[in-house]
């Protein structure tokens, strides 16, 4: 990988004191490798040879974490990128860097590309927008979460693929009907704090933290322990114990036993699309998220994952001119509509959702369309549009230590998510005192 | 009659003594003080600004009841890694000791696992004991135990335990067959004529002629256990379930390299070295004593 890596560099290097030696080069260091690599690489060749006064170089830096310390470290050594992606967890991180980032909109604004804010989704721009409305940074991949239905399970346990799956309360009943036609694992899940907690607050339009989730302040305390949020894990911990709900661990561990055909139902990012379509050696369909009926104002929308592409400070005016540019060409219809159909990630322009629709994709691949409509159905609240807090990695660790003490059986739902609360608090006081 | 050699003036072993007081200045001294000093503020991600809080990071880590059971955890993790790696290690040295015809492949075979990284050996267990498609837990579900070491806080530790004991039998091994091959075979067969059998020939004479390596040994599986088994933890259970293979230095990891907290990740490398440096001492003072040079 290292020497890959180093051999690219290289031939960049040839590349640029050879032919473009009088173009401004951006960097842009990114997390993927893979697949969405080559798309990546794809869309920075299809730019730099769209025009000729700008050059960017793509870099891959390790995984999301990875990218984002390459970047802060960078940034203390004046040797910043242009251009950094930081996965949606990292967002309040950033947002409080004052001085080491350019936020899009001022970019945009001064290098005078065409950019409208409105153009974008609104669910989408919606977690990297502040309270007034200037877009920080720029969405890159996003997606949200949806259901996967194994077809053939429900056959083989003598149950009616069609049936109804939007309420949690009819997943329940589906659950007891598999389990009961013989079925081992019902139901997995991947990323369960995202899935479980921060997507059902948002669907159910109940706050999961104060200050509007975080958009308002950085003086938030969680509030993923009402009764809601209680329900819901309750719940999932009886299906635990009952052998319905099969916990495998706390990334996307569960989704080779959805792929391998081992489970009925799988709650999933809808960017897992391309490998369940790739794998899966059965009938499978897909399903908007689940709500609990009854609970007032649900559905609402869900909320999104993935990350975005932050403009790093300290760099020359023209180079700002050619990131705007860049960025500006990373928002056109034609590569989101192109990404999206490629990786399952969600479009970020409407433009783009709409060519999707028109070239007919939605209904070549029946279920790529339920994760726009998610997002898209009603306009986003305060309690759905994103959540922004500090040290969040740290307190969805804290949240994955606390839900495997309800599957394991050690505590009740109501314990767990308040000793949850109680835990990330303290970190938010922290990161409050780091950066005021 | 103890033989000193002195030397004439200053300059000579100044230059002498200078390589290794600047390696260990630079590489040991100025990172620690850094340590220190970071650990006395909460600085944002970035470096563009420090708050002062004194004693605060450690204050907030010591009220932390995750934290002081994470001492315990520590504990338990370094004792079984340390008893597990140097006993396999041991066990094997001495079999390869006997052996007349082969040793050579034997040995190098054992020494191999200490060229896997440690994030790579991970991986190598976690598949192995991958609950869905693992080897190892599809035989065991076949002998009818469910292994499930994403939920159950025990087999989490066994796993994590294995999988960093196992490139340090290697080590070990080396170390223990080196010492064997020291011990004079006069000894071992004078008592052998005496009608001593092997156990109590190991027992009265091997193992207390081989007790400076073994000294050695627990110093550095110790260290070892405390300060570099990050990657195998973070490969297999992130610190969980829940916080059951949360050792003090993948809190250092996680919270100084993941989340970027580094005044608290400055303030636990503190206490770490404290800790590592007292258990150096104690060892030193209490059982070297009873190792025979």
């Amino acid at each position: 990988m290292k020497i890959r890596t180093l051999l690219g560099a290289f031939a960049s290097t040839i590349a640029l004191s050879s032919n473009a030696y009088a173009a401004t080069e951006i960097q842009w260091w990114h997390a993927f490798t893979g697949r969405l690599g080559e798309l990546l690489a794809e869309q920075i060749e299809e730019f730099n040879a769209s025009q000729s006064d700008y050059v960017v170089v793509g870099s891959h830096k390790g995984n999301y974490s990875e990218t984002l310390n390459a970047g802060i470290a960078a940034f203390r050594a004046g040797e910043q990128p242009h251009i950094l992606m930081v996965f949606e967890v990292g967002t309040a991180t950033m947002m409080s860097a004052k001085g080491a980032i350019k936020p899009v909109y001022e970019v945009m604004a001064e290098g005078g590309a065409p950019f409208d804010a409105d153009a974008y989704m609104g669910a989408v721009k919606g977690y990297y927008t502040t309270t007034e409305g200037d877009m920080l940074s720029l969405p890159y991949n996003s997606s949200t979460p949806v259901l996967y239905v194994n077809r053939d399970a429900f056959t083989a346990a003598g149950l009616d693929p069609d049936m109804d799956l939007s309420t949690w309360q009819k997943v329940g009943d589906a659950l007891d009907a598999l389990k009961e036609g013989g079925e081992d694992c019902p139901l997995v899940t991947a990323w369960q704090s995202w899935v479980h907690l921060e997507n059902l607050s948002a669907w159910h339009n109940v706050p999961f933290a104060s200050k509007e989730n975080g958009f308002a302040g950085v003086d938030t305390e969680l509030m993923m322990n009402g009764p809601v949020q209680v329900a819901h894990i309750e719940a999932m911990g009886q299906w635990a114990k009952d052998g319905k709900f099969i916990y495998t661990g706390r990334r996307n561990e569960g989704g080779a036993n959805f792929r391998g055909g081992e489970c009925a139902l799988f709650t999933e990012s809808s960017a897992g699309y391309a490998g369940v379509k790739a794998e899966a050696e059965f009938e499978f369909d897909i399903r908007t998220l689940p709500y609990w009926e009854g609970v007032e104002g649900a559905p609402q929308n869900t909320i999104i994952g993935g990350s975005s592409l932050w403009v790093m400070a300290g760099h020359e005016p023209e180079d700002y001119a050619g990131v705007a540019e860049f960025l500006a060409f990373l928002s056109s219809a034609d590569v989101q509509a192109k990404w999206h159909q490629n990786t399952g990630y969600l479009p970020i322009t409407n433009a783009a959702a709409e060519q999707t629709k028109a070239e007919g994709f939605y209904e070549e691949n029946p279920g790529t369309e339920i994760a726009g409509q998610q997002m898209t159905g009603k306009e986003p609240t305060a309690n759905s549009k994103g959540i922004r807090l500090g040290s969040f990695d740290q307190i969805r660790g804290i949240i994955d230590e606390e839900l495997e003490a309800v599957w394991a059986g050690d505590k009740d739902a109501q314990t767990a998510l308040d000793s949850a609360k109680e835990r990330g608090d303290a970190l938010l006081r922290r990161f409050e005192q780091a950066n005021r | 009659m103890e033989k000193r050699v002195t030397f004439k003036g200053w300059l000579l072993p100044m230059c002498l003594l200078m390589p290794q007081i600047i390696i260990t200045a630079v590489f040991f001294f100025y990172p620690a003080g850094q340590a220190i000093y970071q650990s006395l503020f909460i600085p944002d991600p970035f470096g563009l600004s420090m708050q002062w809080v004194g004693l605060g990071n450690f204050e907030y880590l010591l009220g932390d009841s995750y934290y002081r059971a994470s001492f315990v955890t520590t504990a338990v993790f370094s004792i079984l890694v340390t008893v597990t790696s140097m006993g396999f290690a041991l066990y094997l040295a001495v079999l390869a000791d006997r052996l007349i015809k082969g040793s050579g492949i034997y040995r190098t075979l054992l020494i191999w696992p200490y060229a896997v990284a440690p994030a790579v050996a991970g991986v190598l267990w976690l598949f192995m004991f991958n609950t869905r498609v693992g080897v190892v837990s599809w035989y065991l579900g076949l002998l009818g135990y469910d292994w499930n070491h994403v939920l159950n806080e025990a087999e989490a530790m066994g796993l994590v335990v294995v999988a960093s004991s196992w490139g340090r039998v290697s080590y070990n091994f080396l170390f223990f067959l080196a010492g064997l091959q020291a011990i004079p075979k006069s000894v071992i067969e004078a008592a052998a004529i005496d009608g001593a059998r092997f156990w109590t020939r190991f027992r009265t004479i091997v193992f207390p002629l081989l007790s400076p390596t073994t000294f050695f040994l627990l110093v550095v599986n110790i260290v070892y256990a405390f300060f570099e088994t990050f990657g195998v933890i973070h490969t297999i259970t992130s610190g969980g379930p829940q916080q059951a293979t949360t050792i003090l230095v993948y809190k250092v990891f996680s919270d100084g390299f993941v989340s970027q907290d580094l005044g608290s990740s400055a303030a636990q490398s503190v206490i770490l070295l404290v800790i590592v440096g007292a258990l150096t001492i104690v060892q030193f003072k209490f059982i070297e004593r009873r190792v025979h040079y």
